[in-house]
């Protein structure tokens, strides 16, 4: 099928403003959108700058703006889009540098300041095996496990585009992930952390993190159950 | 001039193996990982199955049972000194993993749950043993979620989109890397006492592959630049479970959990080929079985693929079959909400790529270029070791699917290749501190940078005459047709030249991106140098070998020759000269016998 792509360009060290290209290809439907990006490179400019490594859906760099939505380019197929135009652009709220290469900068610092990582200094089982953890226990978090870190959820959401100091729906994930997690011993710090003002609260349930995210994850019901523990101080 | 910096360990690469060695190294020693993704982007990310260990958590194992499987997946061409190494540290490993935080699966009991998996069996039945540790089917994902949070942790320094291009040896010592910094096109030396290469694989040079844009070999191709030889590079796996033209990865746990293979004639093909363990044998055993398949007309509207079969119908009716029970005894009888909990992604691949429902139809698949045995040659602590004697090279380091220690030999066994890269990850990152608080910086070169230089005055003044898409093409459709699966002495006479030729034709290219930040246009013209040459030395290495052994298949030399070729390949690379020499393959308790399963 003819499908028009339309790619958002800016070149730093070139232009003044962004643009748009308009490429006029010849696809298959079950192409996926990084396919087509790569058929830019090939056979239109080789110039256009984009991150993707995977090509699958689980290492997350390619995070994009595809006709208004975020989605990672590679696990969208253009059947999926409905569409012949395709537009494609660089996430929202992150700086862009060239073309579609956000700054990940600050997406990475909320990330780190959540505590991202098991805290527990208790010792470990005299047998030297690992700790006991029922699948009930490990349930409890599954969801959350899965995040890859691309960022759709983060720059889909209007508080994080009002405001980039606000922890954003990624980093509370990745604390939900440790937070109920039976092994881990540092849910109050981290709730402290998300109690603040740039924290939890800034959330205002618009679900758009939960429908941008590449791997179903239930984003709103995380934050959901963080704000309630910080309200409750519990975890059940 | 270029930025310096110092540290007295660096490591190349974010994947699994670099994560593990920078935090074992930055323990006793000033470490810093430079790579070219954002570490989490890593292609440990993708692995999918199991982190192979005999923790012997649901039923009797030993890490003796892990190695005789591992020599004897390798077609008896693994080290086994190194093999014996790597699958007694595996239990301690996967221990380590968890007290780190890593979500494994988890028993009835609390332990870390376990699973079968391609090769690996009870030595004494024969048949298939639960020794794959696992989370769900995104074991790799966890592995580098958790040793990244541990580097967060641990304030591990990070350069993270530098692509390194070039090492710096001097007086036969490492001396450093050289980089580029993707976001602002500057140079950086980085001068340090030991560098570690942890940079994957190369799969990219093959058509159809489950590996990431970014397998493209970087490592190999840059000591290999450098006078260091390239091991076993004809030994490359093609996993027989591919997504149909996609190549995308179908974890051997599908099959772990039930999965049936079929040809277009509805007949579980792999009953004649592995009698005893039947879908869960060798995956170079699985391919091969495929291609003869295929030879005979039993691909699927000849259009070489076949069905991926784990609907709980078919699942229950073979497990019956097979007589296969629970660990309880009770018959393994599986519903669809149960695969569907142990292999959410592969269904979401499924369903996404091909509009499939894995509990509900089967599943087209093909093999695909999955993973490098060869690679930069190491000993058990990740020292590069660089002739037929294995003379350590001071200083240079190399770990994962990078390194060629060898514990895959001419097959890697599923689930082996996360062993790896967390025991040599961690070893190559000890042994490599310990060799920086005892040594002395050795002095950098007058200019460091003069190769990378050159290589990117070259880029930008090529007479623009070729392309590198589609150079880039031509090499990974040839490679796919002559140096896959099944080889012969004219296939491959055939990728040699042809593989010049491009070779030649890439001295045309010319990058048109003029700009210095996020220059992708000039880093993918650099990998497709790299590919050049690993492709090079890969049929180059795989025309002499004149027999058949795991992952390598001459039509031409069907049969496993150990009085010729029961020893390592080494290939130096000199220009378009490819030069081969062979060392011997450690053998300590297990003489090779003919290879069934």
């Amino acid at each position: 099928m003819e499908i028009k792509l339309r790619v958002f360009r800016f070149n730093p060290e070139k232009d003044a403003k962004p643009h748009f290209d308009t490429f006029i290809m010849d696809v298959d439907p079950n192409d996926r959108v990084l396919d087509l990006l790569e058929y830019v490179k090939a056979d239109f400019d080789s110039t256009l700058a984009l991150r993707r490594s995977c090509a699958h859906g689980v290492c997350g760099s390619d995070a994009m703006r595809i006709n208004g939505r975020n989605y990672l380019a590679c696990k969208v197929l253009v059947k999926n889009l409905k569409s012949d135009t395709i537009t494609v652009e660089p996430l929202l709220g992150l700086r862009v540098i060239k073309d579609l290469i956000v700054d990940m900068g600050p997406f990475f610092e909320n990330f780190r300041s959540v505590l991202p990582y098991l805290i527990n200094d208790d010792p470990l089982p005299a047998d030297g095996r690992e700790r006991l953890q029922s699948p009930e226990q490990r349930e409890r978090f599954e969801d959350t496990t899965k995040c890859i870190l691309c960022a759709a959820c983060t720059t889909s959401c209007p508080s994080f585009w009002a405001d980039e100091r606000y922890v954003g729906p990624a980093a509370i994930v990745n604390a939900h992930r440790f937070i109920f997690d039976s092994r881990d011993t540092a849910a109050a710090k981290r709730l402290e952390i998300l109690n603040q003002q740039i924290g939890v609260w800034r959330c205002r349930t618009a679900f758009n993190c939960t429908e941008a995210c590449p791997r179903d994850i239930h984003i709103t019901t995380a934050i959901a159950e963080v704000k309630k523990a910080i309200n409750t101080g519990k975890l059940d | 001039m270029a930025n310096i910096h110092q540290f007295d360990v660096i490591v190349v690469g974010g994947g699994g193996a670099g994560l593990m060695a920078a935090l074992n190294a930055s323990k006793t020693a000033r470490t810093a990982v430079i790579s070219k993704l954002y570490p989490v982007r890593s292609h440990t990310g993708a692995a999918q199955g199991g982190i192979g260990a005999a923790l012997g958590n649901i039923e009797e194992d030993s890490p003796d049972w892990h190695t005789f499987d591992t020599v004897k997946g390798s077609d008896y061409l693994g080290d086994q000194d190194a093999i014996e190494f790597m699958c007694h540290e595996a239990v301690q490993a996967v221990l380590d993993l968890e007290h780190m935080g890593l979500p494994f699966t988890r028993t009835a009991d609390g332990r870390i749950a376990q699973r079968p998996f391609g090769g690996h069996t009870n030595n004494v039945t024969g048949k298939p043993v639960r020794r794959s540790c696992y989370a769900a089917d995104r074991t790799g994902h966890m592995i580098l979620q958790t040793l990244y949070q541990q580097c967060i942790k641990n304030n591990t320094l990070f350069y993270d989109e530098f692509q390194v291009m070039d090492l710096l040896l001097v007086d036969g010592k490492a001396a450093g890397v050289v980089a580029v910094e993707l976001a602002t096109g500057e140079l950086h030396v980085f001068h340090a006492k030991a560098v570690i290469f942890a940079t994957g694989g190369h799969g990219r040079i093959w058509e159809i592959t489950s590996n990431a844009y970014a397998y493209t070999g970087d490592g190999c191709a840059i000591t290999a630049r450098r006078g260091i030889p390239l091991e076993d590079m004809e030994f490359f796996q093609f996993h027989p479970t591919g997504i149909f033209k996609l190549g995308i990865l179908i974890t051997e746990a599908v099959r772990g959990e039930g999965g049936i293979l079929f040809n277009a004639k509805g007949e579980r093909f792999m009953e004649k080929y592995a009698p005893r363990i039947k879908d869960l044998a060798s995956r170079d055993v699985i391919s091969r079985a495929m291609y003869l398949e295929t030879r005979a007309g039993n691909d699927v509207n000849g259009q070489r693929f076949f069905y991926l079969d784990v609907t709980p119908e078919t699942v229950n009716k073979y497990a019956d079959l097979d007589g296969r029970t629970r660990p309880d005894g009770t018959p393994y009888h599986v519903t669809a909400a149960e695969i569907m909990s142990k292999i959410p992604d592969i269904a979401d691949f499924c369903l996404t790529y091909l509009g499939v429902d894995p509990t509900r139809q089967p599943i087209p698949v093909q093999p695909t270029a999955h993973y490098a045995m060869g690679g930069i040659p190491t000993d058990k602590y990740g020292r590069v070791v660089v002739d037929e004697k294995n003379t350590v090279l001071p200083g240079l380091y190399a770990a994962g699917e990078v390194a060629c220690v060898s514990v895959h030999g001419a097959n890697r066994l599923g689930t082996n290749s996360l062993v790896d890269l967390v025991v040599f990850g961690k070893h190559a990152g000890l042994d490599a501190a310990a060799y920086a608080n005892g040594a002395d910086f050795t002095p950098l070169p007058a200019n460091p940078t003069e190769l990378v230089d050159e290589t990117i005055a070259r880029f930008q003044n090529g007479s623009g005459k070729e392309r590198v898409a589609k150079i880039g093409s031509e090499l990974r459709a040839e490679m796919f047709d002559n140096v896959g699966v099944f080889r012969t002495q004219e296939s491959l006479e055939h990728a040699v030249e042809k593989v010049k030729e491009l070779r030649e034709r890439y001295l045309q290219v010319k990058v048109t991106d003029s700009g210095k930040i996020f220059n992708m246009e000039m880093m993918q013209t650099w990998e497709l140098g790299n590919m050049l040459d690993l492709a090079l030395v890969t049929a180059v290495s795989a025309l002499a070998r004149t027999e058949s052994r795991g992952g390598h298949a001459r039509d031409d030399f069907p049969a496993r020759d150990d009085v010729n070729w029961l020893k390592h390949t080494l290939a130096w690379m000199n220009g378009d000269q490819v030069t081969l020499g062979y060392k011997p393959v450690v053998i300590t308790k297990y003489m090779p016998k003919e290879r069934t399963y």
